[in-house]
């Protein structure tokens, strides 16, 4: 086997003016601004705005490595989410931001390295795929997904999450009928109904969103982590979430240092 | 997170695919139809020959009907994403795939097995099979069905993402089908000869009971491999 690159988790206060999120392209930038390198466990010492870091982390990852194929994508990774944390996982195509987000989900196991839950287990994965058939409307395509999770399966709670996302008029069309984006709003609208503890992990939810569909979801992610829930999502644009600010975990950028 | 909520959403939901799909729902049917109406026209319409044939052709035809239609189970759902939803849905681990795979099998029976047992009596006409033994027949394929359903599903799940996944799935599984085969036909022409067929029927119970307990849990470790 080859020796493996040492994965460098870094968390870093996504507040700097001058690199407002350009991302892998600068990872000097990347490096200094890492606040400490997670070769062991790390607490991430940025506080969230409501200062709720005194709870025990929602999810903390020990020394995780994940392997596609021959290729070691990561290993080493460790790091702690806290509730009302939104944390953006960052790195260049191939290092493994899908890869870790279905780890934490629990869609695969990790090469080596421990996930811990806290108190609440509760946590809502949205992939790159919407999961959503052609065939069943809108309204009947979030039924099945929040029945499928034991979410909340009220009429009310359906209709204003559709309406959340701008397509309460759209509920009885057929997904077949939607565009890409609309398609993702739907993936997205049950995120209104699941539990308000649970940790969400989106793969790239800004993916085809427009400017209101954007604006609808950092709303929402702003709402989530007020009430004390928490995100980890991939993106490759920069976040415009307004509060609280992004803690950044980067990925690979170091490794090649 | 409890097994039924999942179990009955995977359940509806795939029915309901079928319905609003009926002409997918109904191709099974028609391919045991044209398959089975072959036989009269290649072997010719002498009708002991035909009665002798009737019990193998019937559940040779059912059999691939069953398993042309398995091969598509879980592909539609591995690409839009459901199927990672709903292993998400049941927890980690094997047993919490297991309500995704009873669900899938379930249905795929009562989209494929049910209307097989319903219209062969039909086709029991057709090779001039006497009153007990389209009895017999159906009550074979009734307890048969379940079992190639059950075994289909295995094969959907384990060349989940393999190319030309139809054929490799014919090649694993149909092997596996033949004791069902054997005994489900066995059934049929031990009436017809005038013999008992409790043998046949007991036998045909316990592979059942065998592959209802075994194959949902063999599926749901296919499954989890295949979403890793």
């Amino acid at each position: 086997m080859k020796p493996r690159p040492r994965g460098v988790a870094a968390f870093a206060d996504n507040a700097d003016p001058r690199h407002p999120g350009r991302g892998p392209a600068s990872p000097d930038a990347g490096r200094a601004r890492s606040l400490r390198l997670a070769t062991t466990m790390t607490t991430p010492t940025v506080t969230t705005a409501r200062d709720n870091n005194a709870a025990a982390p929602v999810l903390a990852a020990q020394a995780l490595a994940c392997r596609r194929g021959a290729r070691v994508l990561f290993s080493d990774l460790s790091f702690a989410v806290n509730a009302g944390q939104i944390v953006w996982v960052r790195g260049a195509n191939g290092q493994g931001k899908t890869s870790l987000l279905r780890l934490l989900a629990g869609l695969s196991r990790p090469e080596a390295g421990r996930i811990e839950l806290g108190a609440s287990r509760a946590r809502v994965y949205v992939g790159h795929a919407n999961a959503l058939k052609d065939d069943l409307t809108v309204a009947e395509s979030l039924m099945f997904l929040s029945r499928l999770h034991g979410f909340d399966t009220s009429a009310a709670a359906h209709d204003s999450a559709l309406q959340r996302f701008g397509l309460h008029s759209r509920r009885t069309a057929p997904v077949r009928t939607l565009s890409q984006g609309q398609r993702r709003r739907v993936a997205l609208a049950r995120l209104c109904l699941a539990p308000a503890d649970a940790l969400w992990l989106l793969d790239e939810p800004f993916d085809a969103l427009d400017a209101q569909g954007v604006q609808a979801l950092n709303t929402l992610l702003g709402e989530h982590a007020a009430r004390g829930g928490s995100v980890m999502l991939t993106s490759h644009v920069p976040l415009t979430i307004a509060s609280p600010a992004p803690i950044t975990l980067a990925l690979g950028e170091a490794a090649s240092a | 997170m409890s097994a039924a909520p999942v179990f009955t959403a995977v359940l509806g939901r795939d029915l309901r695919l079928a319905a609003r799909r009926r002409v997918d729902a109904l191709l099974p049917i028609a391919f045991f139809a044209v398959a089975v109406s072959l036989f009269p026209l290649g072997v010719g319409p002498e009708p002991n020959t035909l009665r002798q044939i009737a019990p193998g052709v019937l559940w040779v035809c059912a059999l691939l009907a069953a398993m042309l239609s398995v091969t598509q189970l879980y592909a539609g759902d591995q690409a839009d994403g459901s199927l990672e939803q709903m292993l998400l849905a049941g927890g980690s681990g094997t047993a919490a795939a297991m309500p995704v795979a009873i669900a899938k099998a379930v249905s795929h029976w009562l989209l494929t097995g049910l209307p097989l047992v319903l219209v062969a009596p039909l086709f029991g006409v057709m090779f001039d099979l006497g009153g007990r033994s389209i009895a017999a027949l159906c009550a074979s394929l009734l307890l048969g069905t379940p079992i190639l359903s059950l075994l289909g599903n295995l094969g959907a799940a384990l060349t989940l993402g393999v190319r030309n996944g139809g054929v490799l799935l014919i090649l694993l599984i149909v092997p596996l089908c033949i004791p069902a085969l054997i005994f489900g036909s066995g059934a049929v022409s031990a009436i017809e000869t005038g013999s008992s067929a409790r043998g046949h029927f007991s036998l045909l119970g316990a592979l059942f009971i065998a592959t209802g307990l075994l194959a949902p849990l063999a599926t749901a470790a296919a499954l989890r491999i295949a979403t890793e």
